[in-house]
């Protein structure tokens, strides 16, 4: 019964039409057509829009020398002025010629429905036929179906020229072991933060170091290496430059909770990484790397602002919720000399989203 | 039920206590004043001697108070977050029932259970007396605070967020600034400590100067939706916008208004068939 | 363009003198100008009394195209000031906040054109609005053509052009978000570098690749702004042209009606109303998005403050259109396994890398499953009402819900805080919903369109309720029923009957299996699921037999008709002018 195809682009229905085709319905006036009064007063109304329209560009031009933008904000009613007023005869300007245009067409242009006759999309046969056979006198004049010699060669030529463009794409970046091996900056590559054994952990925005004996039990401190915050007296000047901060920044985020040390079920291994229940934990999440510091102090659970994955802080970091599949890398920290919290070392696995060759590191 | 009946007579006495409180001068009066107050409305939660209280199933009714100090007692009772209604996974903020004076005598009886945190005295979190200059140099720097600390749970305008199973980061627009200061403080619920040993007090002056001018500074760009972010944008890009666009094609596309009258030559050319 | 301008220029090619004897009219001697060189004429003829059928659900493309045009215009001023670049500089403009703070160029730019530039920051805001109703009218537009069939043959192809236009739509947008180096889109910016080094074996080359580096690095500003401004509207550009010289060459469908069938059009001429409804229908456009602009504040950049890998805010959400996958990116449990010793992160490669292309897949091949499954290979210019193609209508529903679900999910965190829930909680029943969601709606929509379509039946044969109930002599009581106007009966039967596609024969002469026939089986049984249940238009002979049994019904009620009003003047279908309710016999 597949009549369907073998009708191909017959366009004739299988069943004629239950009810005959009434044809258009007749065409009917307007109200603006028969009535000059109505015809009128809607060429006003269009006039009008369009007068509407140009007070609006007057005033625009008003508005934008008015108004001050910079540091002196002229403001109207809590709003910027400037782009307030702007933007609002700016828009009712071009709405106004818009609904203008569409009420001249709707009520004053003729409106009589014309009809087209549709034609397949298809090309005639005849059309068809002289491509066809235009298409194939070009081939063969060409030789190319004759001359397989020329034809693969090309084909293989063409092809390989193809690869120019995809290798002059290489130094598009640096490979991560070239980066690891050769970038001139601590902590480079996918394996290895800034972190290193006595890296002073300071307040991220603030800077200063952090004695342990300052924080209060349920303190989070979000933390940064000292090397981020250079002074003349921490030696730390031109140590990073211009794109290595944010790099370094990137992996380096640091997050202190103190809490009440009988509280941490640590790892195995990890049993000195704290100091008096301060434990710390790379601030990127291991999911996509989100920085995440919504911590709930009552509970110790971390949840990520962006994918909502809920790490226990108080069990290694444990995923407890979400999308993320591996626990928060740890920290370990001490104090020094003055009491101040330094790391112990670096972290001992890449910090933040995993990547294919994490494991291999 | 029981719990509210307890808040009930809590608030009550409250309300209906004689203002001796207000005379009182010596911190001891205070400290037993405030220990009256204590026991008819808190003890219930949090003990007699603010040691607190667990359930038979051995979940915290009400935590121990040794300790918080008075900063922890001015911030819950001052913004109406205790005493709480029914237990909840957290205490929203509602209208106080106590005056300030009771707040005080409450405050001072709890400091008396242990050390703690002090209500912070007006020049700590008050930005008046600063020139422009210098509440400019504060708004930049507590603004970098504010994004590095609070913003992950607070949102960028301050406008809150959700917290694990059911929590939530309370909106911070409009919060007296020693609400906010003590806060930060005293960690309440479920929000993390920044003591003065995490936060130092003048920067978090800092960042109580910045969330000011978040509130004072025009809605450059027109109404804020709400300070959600893109949700919120695309919640408008939708309604309004398609909305209103579909609205006017609509318009467009509508049929006029037709009438059954016809053109003068039309009539003229029927009256002269008949 | 006058006629007798024509007939010059067909002069003037075979190089006679011979002048026409009217003076052309100015109009008529640019026109004769341009002819003699472009040979307009010929390629204008046809095209400017074009017809294009009038409805408003034709006009959503439109809004997708002005936006287009205002994302230009918009996006080149905001070039004068824009500086694409990731050096570090110290912010010293007007805004006091920032004052002082270090910071990308192109986020200083973007706060100087927003704060030291008179309309910059309405510029700004047009522009972000444009853009999200760029895309979101593409959507609807797209729904619109796949509920009405529209996609069928011989548009298959312009189908496709514009699920491409809809993939380019939102990298275009992706990238656009992340140029002002701001908090919330350098967060988006950091989980696509996730997402790429989630990509297996190759995945940290391309994301060393992509950044110049480690991230963040300072190439990948500069690139998203090539991208942004050139290399992606470029492609936009020239697949809009191929979408729209598409629609010309096809001519628009229409709705079935009275005197409008398969193998016309029937509307308004492009010269004048549809020139005049489409260009003033762009300054209606042009104007929301310049009071939105003005009204509503969106990215607020100033707000979230520069790009900082170490800072996040609550409430980070990519834009709309990104939603849906950042959704499934929230739901998905957390799955990862080690094979010899190397990572695959399933919990972002199936929402990221996986699940969008097969959604764009499945999008693209709708047309060409349909025509295989029903072997329909016929042109189609009429479209269906959803309800007559009850499954395409319950397959798009499954899509829609689907798209939906996961869309809310890339809003769990503000679902939750605005309706006080657990984040938790939602995030298990949006789990459950994704799944469960889409087979619920097909099942409801698929009924709901085929008791539409008995309805519809139902109105062709008896007539629609009058809501006029009639006691019968016995005392039974019935609602009585009117015919329905001519027009209406045949706009409801105009629709083609559906077949059930049946193999021609499962074994050859031979009794040997014919070729493909386990494939000719499955389309077999889904085309009878298809089409199995559907409600199909009357026949003739039904028709009339019902319109019989009609007349016989009113033969019997003949005792109350001559009453001036029984009330069934007033159920809408009639002129009520001088009528009233009250019965004056």
């Amino acid at each position: 019964m597949s009549t369907l195809e073998e009708r191909g682009s017959d366009n004739t229905p299988a069943v004629p039409e239950p009810i005959p085709n009434p044809g258009l319905p007749a065409h009917t006036w307007r109200p603006t057509d028969v009535d000059p009064a109505k015809e009128k007063r809607a060429e006003r109304q269009v006039a009008a829009f369009f007068l509407v329209s140009a007070i609006c560009s007057v005033l625009f031009v008003v508005s934008y020398f008015a108004f001050d933008v910079g540091d002196n904000w002229t403001t109207f009613g809590g709003l910027g002025a400037s782009t307030l007023f702007l933007g609002l005869t700016l828009g009712i300007g071009l709405m106004s010629i818009g609904v203008g245009v569409i009420h001249w067409a709707r009520k004053l242009m003729a409106d009589h429905e014309i009809m087209e006759m549709r034609h397949p999309a298809a090309s005639s046969v005849e059309d068809r036929e002289a491509t066809v056979e235009a298409l194939n006198t070009g081939i063969e004049e060409s030789g190319i179906g004759r001359r397989p010699l020329v034809r693969n060669s090309l084909l293989g030529a063409v092809g390989l020229i193809g690869i120019a463009p995809l290798v002059a794409l290489r130094d598009l970046g640096p490979t991560p072991n070239e980066v690891a091996e050769d970038a001139d900056y601590p902590g480079a590559g996918l394996y290895r933060t800034v972190w290193q054994q006595g890296m002073p952990i300071v307040r991220d925005a603030i800077g200063t170091k952090i004695k342990a004996e300052d924080l209060e039990v349920g303190d989070l401190v979000n933390a940064a290496p000292e090397i981020l915050y250079p002074t003349e007296e921490n030696g730390w000047e031109g140590a990073l430059e211009g794109v290595e901060v944010q790099i370094t920044k990137s992996k380096a985020a640091l997050l202190l909770l103190r809490m009440d040390p009988a509280e941490i079920q640590a790892a195995p291994g990890r049993e000195n990484w704290t100091v008096d229940g301060i434990i710390a934990y790379s601030k990127i999440c291991t999911h996509v790397g989100c920085p995440i510091s919504l911590n709930e102090r009552t509970t110790h659970h971390l949840l990520c602002p962006c994918h909502q994955s809920t790490f226990d802080l108080a069990d290694a970091g444990k995923v407890i919720f979400g999308p993320a599949a591996r626990p928060l890398p740890q920290l370990p920290i001490e104090v020094d000399s003055e009491g101040y919290l330094v790391a112990v070392s670096d972290f001992d696995e890449p910090v933040g989203p995993s990547f294919w060759e994490r494991n291999k590191g | 039920m029981l719990l509210l009946g307890l808040l009930v007579t809590g608030g009550l006495y409250a309300t209906l206590a004689p203002a001796t409180a207000e005379e009182t001068s010596n911190q001891e009066d205070l400290v037993a004043e405030g220990r009256e107050l204590f026991l008819l409305g808190c003890s219930f939660c949090h003990g007699q001697n603010g040691e607190g209280v667990l359930t038979q199933e051995g979940a915290q009714l009400g935590p121990a108070l040794a300790g918080t100090g008075a900063a922890a007692v001015d911030f819950q009772v001052g913004t109406g977050r205790m005493p709480l209604v029914q237990t909840s996974a957290q205490a929203p903020s509602k209208p106080e029932i106590y005056s300030q004076d009771q707040i005080d005598a409450l405050a001072a009886f709890v400091a008396s259970l242990g050390p703690g945190p002090a209500i912070p005295e007006e020049s700590d979190y008050s930005t008046e007396g600063l020139s422009p200059e210098e509440r400019a140099e504060a708004e930049a720097r507590g603004g970098q605070i504010f994004l590095t600390n609070c913003t992950a749970c607070h949102n960028f305008a301050g406008s809150g967020g959700a917290m694990p199973r059911g929590g939530y980061a309370p909106t911070i627009r409009g919060v007296d600034p020693k609400y906010i200061y003590e806060a930060m403080l005293t960690g309440p619920q479920s929000m993390d400590n920044f003591s003065n040993g995490n936060i130092p007090p003048e920067s978090k002056r800092d960042v109580i100067a910045y969330i000011e001018s978040l509130e004072e500074k025009p809605g450059y760009g027109g109404f804020g939706l709400g300070g959600l972010g893109p949700v919120a944008e695309g919640l408008f890009a939708w309604v309004v916008g398609v909305g209103s666009l579909v609205g006017f094609a609509i318009w467009i596309a509508a049929h006029t208004t037709r009438t059954s009258r016809k053109k003068k030559s039309e009539l003229a050319a029927e009256g002269a068939d008949a | 363009m006058s006629n007798s301008s024509f007939d010059t220029s067909k002069v003037a090619s075979t190089n006679a003198t011979a002048a026409t004897a009217a003076k052309p009219t100015k109009a008529g001697v640019v026109a004769n100008w341009a002819d003699e060189r472009l040979g307009l004429g010929t390629a204008m003829k046809k095209n400017l009394r074009k017809v294009f059928p009038d409805h408003w659900s034709f006009m959503l493309g439109e809004i997708a195209l002005w936006s287009f045009v205002i994302l230009l215009l918009t996006g080149g001023f905001l070039t004068l000031w824009y500086d694409p670049s990731m050096a570090e500089v110290t912010y010293e403009g007007a805004y006091d906040p920032m004052r002082g703070v270090h910071m990308s160029a192109s986020y200083a730019s973007t706060l100087h054109l927003s704060f030291d530039v008179r309309g910059g920051l309405l510029m700004r805001q047009i522009h972000h609005w444009a853009a999200m109703l760029f895309i979101a009218a593409m959507l609807v537009h797209m729904m619109r053509v796949a509920f009405t069939g529209a996609y069928r043959k011989p548009r298959e192809l312009n189908w496709v052009i514009g699920c491409i236009l809809l993939l380019l739509g939102t990298i275009e947008g992706f990238t656009g978000y992340s140029l002002p180096d701001d908090l919330l889109s350098g967060t988006g910016v950091r989980a696509a570098d996730g997402f790429m080094k989630a990509s297996p074996v190759i995945g940290s080359y391309m994301s060393f690749f992509i950044f110049g580096g480690e991230f963040p690095g300072e190439a990948v500003i500069p690139r998203f702004y090539v991208a942004h401004v050139l290399l992606i509207p470029g492609i936009l550009l020239a697949l809009i042209a191929a979408h729209m010289l598409l629609l010309v060459y096809h001519k628009h469908t229409q709705w079935p009606g009275p005197g409008r069938t398969n193998d016309n059009v029937v509307g308004y001429p492009m010269l004048p109303v549809y020139a005049a409804k489409a260009g003033g229908f762009f300054f209606i456009v042009f104007g929301v998005t310049a009071v939105m602009g003005a009204l509503l504040t969106i990215n607020p950049v100033w707000q979230y403050g520069p790009y900082d890998p170490t800072k996040v805010t609550a409430g980070s959400q990519p834009d709309w259109y990104m939603g849906w996958p950042d959704g499934a990116l929230r739901i998905i449990p957390g799955w990862e396994s080690e094979i010899f010793g190397y990572l695959i992160s399933w919990n972002v490669m199936i929402p990221i890398l996986i699940l969008p292309p097969l959604m764009l897949m499945v999008l693209i091949l709708l047309p060409f499953i349909e025509s295989w499954v029903t072997g329909d290979k016929r042109e189609h210019h009429l479209l269906q009402r959803p309800r007559d193609a009850p499954t395409r209508t319950a397959v798009m529903v499954a899509l829609m819900t689907f798209y939906g679900v996961l869309w809310a999910a890339g809003g769990n965190d503000i679902i939750a805080i605005k309706l006080h829930l657990s984040i938790n909680q939602i995030t298990y029943a949006f789990r459950v919903l994704t799944f469960l969601g889409p087979i619920i709606a097909f099942i409801i929509t698929k009924r709901w369109c085929i008791s539409l379509q008995r309805h519809d039946r139902e109105k062709v044969l008896h007539g629609y309720e009058t809501g006029v109930i009639m006691r019968s002599p016995e005392g039974g009581y019935s609602e009585r029923h009117l015919p329905i106007s001519e027009e209406k009966a045949y706009s409801l039967t105009a629709r083609e009957r559906d077949e059930v596609w049946s193999p021609e024969s499962e074994t050859d002469a031979n009794g040997i299996p014919a070729p493909g026939t386990r494939v000719n089986r499955l389309r077999a049984r889904l085309s009878a699921n298809m089409f199995g249940d559907n409600v199909q238009p009357p026949t003739r002979e039904e028709i009339e037999a019902a319109h019989h049994h009609a007349e016989h019904e009113h033969q019997l009620q003949s005792a109350l008709d001559g009453r001036s009003a029984d009330g069934h003047q007033f159920d809408g279908h009639h002129s009520v002018e001088g009528e009233t309710l009250s019965r004056d016999d």
